[in-house]
Parts: C-alpha cells; structure tokens; sequence
C-alpha cells in the first residue's frame, strides 16, 4: 500500500466514475466549445492580428474551464461524505491529493485538446514557431493551474460560498504562471521571441508549488 | 478458553477529552478505559455528543484539550490499519458497483484480494456479484455495504455510528448477531445507537452518555457460552 | 494596558504630526517635480511597512503550522489586516503621484505588478479568513499565507522579464538615488514615523485578536463546567 499504488488505485476509481457519469464529461465539453465561441465573437481579428492575442485568449479560455473543472473534483467525495472513509484508512493523503491532481490535469487536458484546434480553425492560426514548444508550454501551464486549483480547491470545500472561493483564492496566485503561459504562447505563435525564460520559470514554479502543496496536504485534508 | 479484560490493555483510554465547537462544548472532560474484546453500546439523546466521540477515537477530528490512545497509541494515523470506522453518512460511491466499492477500499488498506470484498458481502448478507450501483441501492442494503466496507480488513477495533438506521428490523436483529459473532472472535466494538433493545442480546456493556460525558454504564449480564463465565471482571 | 494604548497613540500621532509637517511644508521642493514630490514621503514609507507586515504575517502563519498557538495565528491575522491598508495606501499614493510627474495613472512594471498582485493575494487572504468555517480557519488561511508569500518573488522576476522583452513606461526610478541630505532626513523620519504607526496598529490589533480569542475560550470554558 504505497503512495503509488493508492494513487494509481484512486486515479483509475475517478476515472472510471467520471466515465460512468457522462453527462458530466459531456457538459465540460460543450461548454469549452462555447467559451471558444463566445471568444471569437468578442475578439474577432485578423489573420495577422491574431497571433499576436490568441496566447492571451486561449489560456484565459483554459484557465475558465478549468475552474468549471476544478469545482467539481472534490464534489464526489464529499457526497456520502466518503472523504471520511478515506481519512479513518491508512493510504497516505498525499496520493489522494496526486491522484485527485493528475485526474484533473488530464480532464483540462482533453478540454484544451477540444478548444485549442477551434481557436486555430477560428482565428484562422498559423505558427511560425515550432509546434512542440507550444506542447510543452501547454503541458507546464496546465500543471501549474491544477496543482493550486486542486490544493485551493481542497481548501475552499471547508468554506462558505466555495464556488466563488476557488476562482477567488487561485486566480492571483496564479498570475505569474498565467503570464508565463500567455507570453510563452506569443512568442511561440509570433516567432518574435525565445521562450525559454518562461519555459524555465513556469518549471520553477511548477517544483515549487507542487511542494508547497503535498508538504500541507495533510493539514488542510485534516482540517476539520 | 480465552482470558479478556485483566492481561490485555485496555482498547481505548480517554484522559480529560474535551470538544468545542465554538463556544458549545460537546465532549466535556471525559475520562475512561475500555476493555478489549467486548462489545459496547454507547446510547444517548441527540446533542450528548456520542458521535463527536466516535469521530475523534477514529481520528477525523481533533480534540480542542485532553488526550487519548487508541490500542496503545497517541495517534490514531499509526493503528489507523486495525480500526474500523462506520459513520452516520454511508461513506460509499454512489456511481460504483458493491465490489467496485469494496475493491477500492480493500486497497487503502493495502489488500488486493477479490475474496476479502467477498467475504464481506456476504458476511452482512448481500451478493457480491450485484453489478447494481450503489446509487440505486435501497437504504438497508446500504447501510450493510457501509457496514461491510467497515470490516473489511478485520480491525480488531470497529467503531459504529447507528448502523441499523433506516434498516428493517429482521436485518438489524441478523445485523446484531453478527457483530456478536466478531466480537466473540476477539475484536472489540462499539455501537451508537437509538435502538437499544436490539442490542440486549449481544451487548457486554452500555454506556450512556448526555451533555457531552459518560453518566453511566451498566454492564450486561449477557447469557455467555457455558465454558466463559469467570471471565467478565468488575468495571 | 489601555492607558499605555492611549499613551502611544497620542505620541505616534503627535510624532507623524511632526514627520508631516517637516515633509509638507520643511524639506526642499523638488526641481523637477515641485510639490507633488511631496505625496513620496507617505508613498515609500507605506509601501515598507505593508512589506514589513506582509512578511511578519509569513513568519507567523509557518510558526502557526508548526505550533498551532492563538497568538501566532492572532499575529498573522493581525498584520494581513494591517498590511492591506498599508498596501492599498500604496496603491493609491502611487498614481495621484504619478499621474501630475509622468502623465499616466498607472504603468505595468515590475514594481506596481508585484504590488497590486500582493494586495490582490493578501485580500483574498482576507476573505478567506472571513468565509472559512468555524474552527479550520486559522489552519486553512496559514497554509494560503505560505503560498502567497512564496508567490511574490515568482512574480516580482516574471514581470521584471516580461518587461525587458516588451519595455513599458517606469516610475518613479530609484527613490532613494540622489536625494538631497535635507530631503534625506525629512523621509529618514517619515519612515520612522510611518513604522511607529505600523507596530502601534498592528500591536492593537493582535490584542484585540487575542481579547476575542480569550473570550471565545472562556465562554467555552464556562460551557464546559456550566452546564450540570
């Protein structure tokens, strides 16, 4: 019963009950397809115009699904409030706290896997920079969103008004990866700029805090 | 024969255990031991706080003063793997099936075996091959699957709030005579509940509690099996 | 207690009275600014204490973690309240200077970013603490403490990067390169003046935190003898 075990065991248990609820899959999806929707609407650029926004746009897009997302993944556990029989066992909280963040990442994920080929169909989007560096950046910023946005999100459930308490305690932390993310994007889209400053500071911050998150896991799991 | 209450430690010892909620004090300075292998019946209006102390002896909450150890130790986190916990809330996923329930908790503790689950099952009277989700369960049947998903590593200390609510009373009177059958096996348990006449037969010791601590507890004179009888000790 | 209270109020009071004077009406206009200079001997002073509460609250909210004391905790609570208004005295100092000297409200640099992104971090600390239910709060608004804190120089070197790749507009430069010796002493003093207050706030606050905390626990205490 080691960390890794429970943490592929829980990860594979969400799995299966997210698939089982589909409606709820079914929802997140629709509604990333409408923010992209609503985006292009209210933004609606150029060809050449649109490189320049899109990083910004696109990862505002991400980060609002994913907020959407993120309310959800402690919602299961509290029903029946079976957190508890988790708790009285003795499985590690932290591989709960991995399982519950890489479900996530992996469900933001397929949701910027949907949205990201309506963008560039959209804004009509063509990269100058090299197509795999946007892959990593995307996958350093997506960790980044949810490792917090888990943690926060494990916080706000001991909280009043918890819808509003996630968005609300996640969005300033977040900021200098937000900012990492969208400059990252641009320079990638326009050509104009390394980004590896982003590359590496976006890694920095994605050790730092995913740290700072399993060493008070615990605590705040506990926190009753 | 089988020696109990005067070689073994005691299961539980509560030292000054205090809780407030706020300025609502619902575990006020209590202080006792509880012997192994029997099984106790822990009754009490509404408000008197036998739940508060279910959960702080499982270790879901912490006490706001006192202390206490659970089988000899002073966190619960380290014999976490011998206790058995059942809560007032089914503790279930309603989307999974009883096995899938069941094969997920077995693995907290570290158990891989199908047949663990199985036994389980059976033990409180379900069938284990039920593929229906535990969503659509009937109430009874939950609250034998949560019992179930409490026993399923064999803790020799089990702590249950009001497992026979909402049950039928033919299932809560089977219900009993199991936990009878386990305690009788060595383990020790203790049972919150509003029915204590159900709990007549197979109880060794009810404790009353009200107002947040323990006003009485009577023992039972239980009709013991023939080879037992110089066995129970004065409290 | 409350005479000392009273007696430190009045001297800060009497001291930044002191401090505001020199600094609006004593100390040497500025050449190129005129009296509008003036706003920066509340400006920086500000800004120092609310980073000086900022990181008390840290250090407080990790000692909290560790030892789970009532005054850690009244601590943290105290200096996120106090540095807050410190910070948003800051912010709003900041462009009434700004706006006469450089023509703008506000610019995005390193300097205001890092600013505005703390007082956004410490707010919703705040409010945290506010919506936190019951007993978890102290525990729930350290652990956020311990993320906020350790944000800021992510923060402060994101944008500082950001900003050398797309240059924008600075303020204000090096406040302390070159000032003048007269005008050096007069901002000596104001700093002193404005940390006085500091401690005078953040002192009064942490009692009253303490006051409630040892209420609550004599109310609970009463409940646990009072009743039968």
């Amino acid at each position: 019963m080691t960390t890794l075990t429970v943490t592929r065991a829980t990860l594979m248990k969400d799995l299966r009950m997210e698939w089982r609820s589909k409606d709820a899959i079914n929802s997140m999806l629709f509604f990333a397809l409408l923010v992209v929707v609503i985006f292009s609407f209210a933004f609606n650029p150029t060809a050449e115009e649109s490189r320049q926004i899109a990083g910004g746009l696109i990862w505002v897009a991400f980060l609002f699904a994913a907020v959407v997302a993120l309310n959800q993944t402690w919602a299961r556990e509290l029903r029946n409030q079976v957190l508890d029989a988790y708790r009285v066992s003795p499985a590690p909280p932290n591989a709960l706290f991995l399982a519950k963040t890489v479900g996530n990442f992996l469900f933001v994920i397929v949701l910027e896997c949907l949205m990201a080929p309506l963008f560039v169909i959209f804004y009509e989007l063509r990269s100058v920079g090299p197509v795999w560096q946007l892959i990593v950046v995307a996958l350093l910023g997506t960790w980044a969103l949810v490792v917090n946005g888990t943690f926060f999100a494990a916080l706000s459930i001991r909280t009043r008004s918890r819808e509003i308490m996630l968005p609300l305690i996640l969005f300033p932390i977040s900021i200098p990866a937000l900012l990492g993310m969208v400059d990252a994007t641009t320079s990638i889209l326009t050509g104009e700029a390394s980004p590896d400053f982003w590359v590496k500071m976006l890694t920095v911050y994605d050790v730092v805090f995913t740290a700072i998150c399993l060493l008070l896991f615990e605590t705040v799991l506990n926190a009753e | 024969m089988i020696a109990t209450a005067p070689s073994l430690p005691p299961v539980i010892v509560l030292d000054n255990l205090v809780k407030f909620f706020g300025r609502f004090a619902a575990i006020r300075e209590i202080s006792a031991e509880f012997a192994a292998g029997r099984l106790y019946v822990v009754l009490g209006d509404n408000g008197a706080g036998k739940s508060t102390l279910l959960r702080i002896v499982a270790g879901l909450m912490e006490p706001s003063q006192g202390s206490f150890t659970l089988l000899g130790a002073k966190k619960v986190r380290d014999v976490a793997h011998r206790v058995g916990y059942m809560g007032h809330a089914p503790l279930l996923y309603d989307e999974l099936s009883g096995m899938e329930n069941l094969r997920y908790f077995a693995g907290l503790y570290g158990l891989q075996d199908d047949n663990v689950g199985r036994q389980a099952m059976l033990m409180v009277g379900l069938d284990p091959d039920l593929g229906r989700r535990v969503g659509q369960y009937s109430q009874g049947m939950r609250q034998r699957l949560s019992l179930a998903r409490a026993v399923l590593h064999n803790p020799e200390l089990m702590l249950l709030d009001e497992p026979f609510s909402n049950v039928d009373v033919h299932s809560a009177r089977e219900m009993a005579a199991v936990l009878g059958r386990v305690r009788d096996q060595g383990k020790t348990i203790f049972v919150v509940t509003h029915q204590a006449p159900l709990m007549e037969g197979v109880a060794d010791e009810f404790v009353y509690m009200a107002a947040g601590q323990i006003v009485d507890r009577q023992e039972v004179a239980r009709k013991v099996a023939a080879a037992e009888p110089a066995l129970r000790s004065a409290p | 207690m409350k005479k000392l209270a009273t007696i430190s109020v009045v001297l800060v009071a009497a001291l930044l009275g002191i401090t505001s004077y020199l600094g609006l009406a004593v100390a040497p206009t500025e050449q190129t600014m005129g009296d509008v200079q003036r706003i920066f001997y509340y400006h920086v002073p500000s800004g120092w204490v609310a980073f000086l509460c900022f990181f008390i609250n840290f250090v407080a909210s990790a000692v909290y973690l560790w030892k789970r004391s009532a005054g850690s905790d009244a601590l943290a609570a105290a200096s996120a309240e106090v540095g807050v208004v410190f910070c948003t005295v800051l912010l709003i100092t900041g462009p009434l200077w700004a706006r006469p000297v450089w023509g703008i409200w506000w610019t995005w640099d390193a300097r205001l970013t890092t600013t505005l992104v703390l007082w956004l971090i410490y707010v919703s600390y705040l409010v945290l603490r506010r919506f936190a239910a019951g007993g978890q709060t102290q525990v729930l608004a350290a652990a956020f403490a311990i993320f906020g804190f350790a944000d800021v120089p992510i923060v402060y070197m994101s944008i500082r990067w950001f900003r050398t790749q797309h240059p924008s507009p600075v303020m204000g430069g090096g406040q302390n390169s070159g000032l003048d010796p007269a005008m050096a002493h007069v901002f000596l003093t104001n700093l002193a003046a404005f940390t006085l207050m500091g401690i005078v706030f953040l002192v009064l606050r942490y009692k009253l935190q303490m006051q409630e905390h040892a209420l609550e626990s004599a109310h609970a205490q009463a409940a646990l003898k009072g009743v039968a």
